[in-house]
């Protein structure tokens, strides 16, 4: 189908479209690349009144780092920028050019944008499961001024998030977190699919003892969830290695403290099962990173 | 609030933007999308398959970079460089893709290769010399559902493959599906 009749207005800065959102209310919809908000449209799913076109405000491509030396990219970056390392700030790191790689195919990933997934906060998003394992802090501006929100915070259920209708996210700022390392994995049906699972998981390891960890689903509730109460058993266990039993059992803990919805994709148990091989793998995958790393010094 | 020049939103949009090399001045309704404002203009080569993202049968350049033209707006392009599979070329000037295409089998029924085109023509813009593992991540893109892909694959191939110094170095593969193992 074609989108309903609708109004446009592109706003040339942030304080621009703050007022424009301001002023429209809940009618109003913020518009960045549309890989999200133009299908709604199309399937009459959504039907704003007014979109606010942000796609040319040239301060929300920016990125750089921030006092406290966290590195942030502006939250019109697109996927495809990320996936191929292109943003000077946030070096050439791994695990974020993965999960890009992941996300719909190369078409979506050129137009849409990480404040776009982001905001949009589908629960097996990409970027907010990553966001969420990352420490990510969201960073947004509206009538009140600017705030950041920890990702933990930010992300309150199905579609919905803690942005204020006013609101819009000008970038994420991933920390730097000197000794983590960090990994991604997802299973979809086909390349390009939304995953059925995602995890990404991040140990803060020394010498092989996991100091703290931090690991994020997708996929498996309303909205991306943490498991804090898994991360504190893998806390100050020393892993053997990539094949040690600990991986397992951490893994199958995760699995244990879930419980996923059924739908035509796959059903609650087979999620589980996912989340215990991927979570099983993306630990693995951290611990050799880590032996990789060790092994060069 | 201050009185000031700010955006007004509206129905209808005035737009600029270059189209196929011609600079293209017009009004369009706010929810007009790139595809229907290219179609709207002649350019039918733009198919219209699903209308929501999924089939890629209406993909288009914009700024070099394929993108799909019945989720992005036409007032989105506003100030951009959009191309379309006429500007690729035509019967008589059939771009190399093209001919690979023709010469491979890379077509049945059609429908979907002015999308496959356009997504190849970006793709190899980007990067020349893509791995066959690269070529078969950017088709899967697209649905087809004459060919079974594998004379699609061949067709892009065949081009990299006839002018392998075409361009730039190899880069590293785009994609690492780590879960493979
Ligand atoms: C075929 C297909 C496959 C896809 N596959 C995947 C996938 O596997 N994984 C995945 O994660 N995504 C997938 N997507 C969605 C895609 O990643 C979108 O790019 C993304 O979800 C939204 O980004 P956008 O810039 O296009 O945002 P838009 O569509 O413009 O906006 C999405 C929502 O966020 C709001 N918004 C956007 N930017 C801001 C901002 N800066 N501040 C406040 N609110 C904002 C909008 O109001 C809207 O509600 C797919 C899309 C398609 C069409
Ligand atoms: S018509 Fe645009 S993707 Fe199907
Ligand atoms: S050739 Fe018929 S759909 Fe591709």
């Amino acid at each position: 189908m074609k989108a309903p009749p609708i109004s446009y207005a592109a706003a040339e800065s942030v304080e621009e479209a703050v007022a424009l959102l301001t002023e429209h209310g809940d009618d109003a919809k913020v518009l960045a690349g549309g890989q999200s908000l133009l299908p709604m449209l199309n399937l009459r799913l959504a039907q704003p009144g007014v979109l606010v076109d942000i796609g040319r405000i040239e301060e929300l491509r920016h990125s750089g780092v921030t006092e406290e030396g966290g590195r942030l990219c502006g939250s019109l970056t697109t996927h495809r920028e990320l996936e191929m390392g292109a943003v000077p700030s946030l070096g050439d790191v791994a695990v974020l050019r993965t999960a890009a790689s992941h996300i719909g195919h190369l078409p979506i990933r050129t137009q849409g944008t990480i404040g776009g997934s982001i905001a949009h906060a589908d629960s097996a998003s990409e970027w907010c499961v990553l966001a969420l394992a990352l420490d990510a802090v969201i960073h947004v501006r509206g009538t009140g001024g600017a705030r950041r929100m920890p990702a933990e915070s930010f992300f309150h259920g199905f579609f919905s998030t803690a942005l204020e209708p006013d609101e819009i996210i000008t970038g994420i700022e991933f920390p730097v977190t000197g000794s983590s390392s960090a990994n991604f994995e997802e299973y979809a049906r086909r390349s390009g699919d939304f995953a059925i699972v995602a995890s990404a998981v991040a140990l803060d390891l020394r010498e092989g003892r996991c100091e703290s960890a931090r690991i994020a689903l997708g996929g498996v509730a309303g909205a991306p969830i943490r498991l804090p109460e898994v991360e504190r058993l893998a806390e100050g266990h020393r892993f053997a290695g990539p094949d040690d039993e600990a991986v397992r059992e951490l893994a199958h803990a995760c699995a244990e403290a879930i419980d996923p919805p059924s739908d035509v994709h796959a059903s609650s148990t087979y999620r589980k099962r996912l989340t215990e091989v991927l979570v099983s793998r993306a630990v693995a995958g951290c611990l050799r990173h880590d032996d990789s790393e060790g092994g060069r010094r | 609030m201050k009185e000031s020049s700010r955006e007004q939103s509206a129905e209808r949009v005035q737009l600029c933007t270059t189209i196929n090399g011609v600079e293209v001045a017009c009004e369009v309704d706010a929810a007009e999308s790139l595809m229907d404002l290219v179609r709207g203009r002649g350019l039918t080569g733009t198919h219209s398959g699903c209308e929501h993202g999924v089939c890629g049968a209406c993909t288009v350049l914009v700024d070099d970079r394929p993108v799909r033209a019945c989720i992005v707006l036409a007032a989105q392009v506003q100030g951009r460089t959009v191309e379309t599979i006429e500007s690729v070329g035509g019967p008589d000037d059939p771009s190399r893709l093209q001919r690979a295409f023709s010469a491979c089998s890379g077509l049945q029924c059609g429908f979907c290769t002015p999308g496959f085109i356009m997504l190849a023509t970006g793709l190899l813009r980007e990067n020349p010399c893509p791995s066959e593992h690269e070529i078969v991540e950017a088709v899967s893109s697209n649905l087809c559902r004459c060919t079974g892909y594998a004379s699609i694959v061949q067709s892009i191939a065949s081009v990299v493959e006839a002018d392998p110094d075409a361009g730039a170095p190899a880069r590293p593969p785009s994609r690492e599906r780590t879960h493979e193992a």
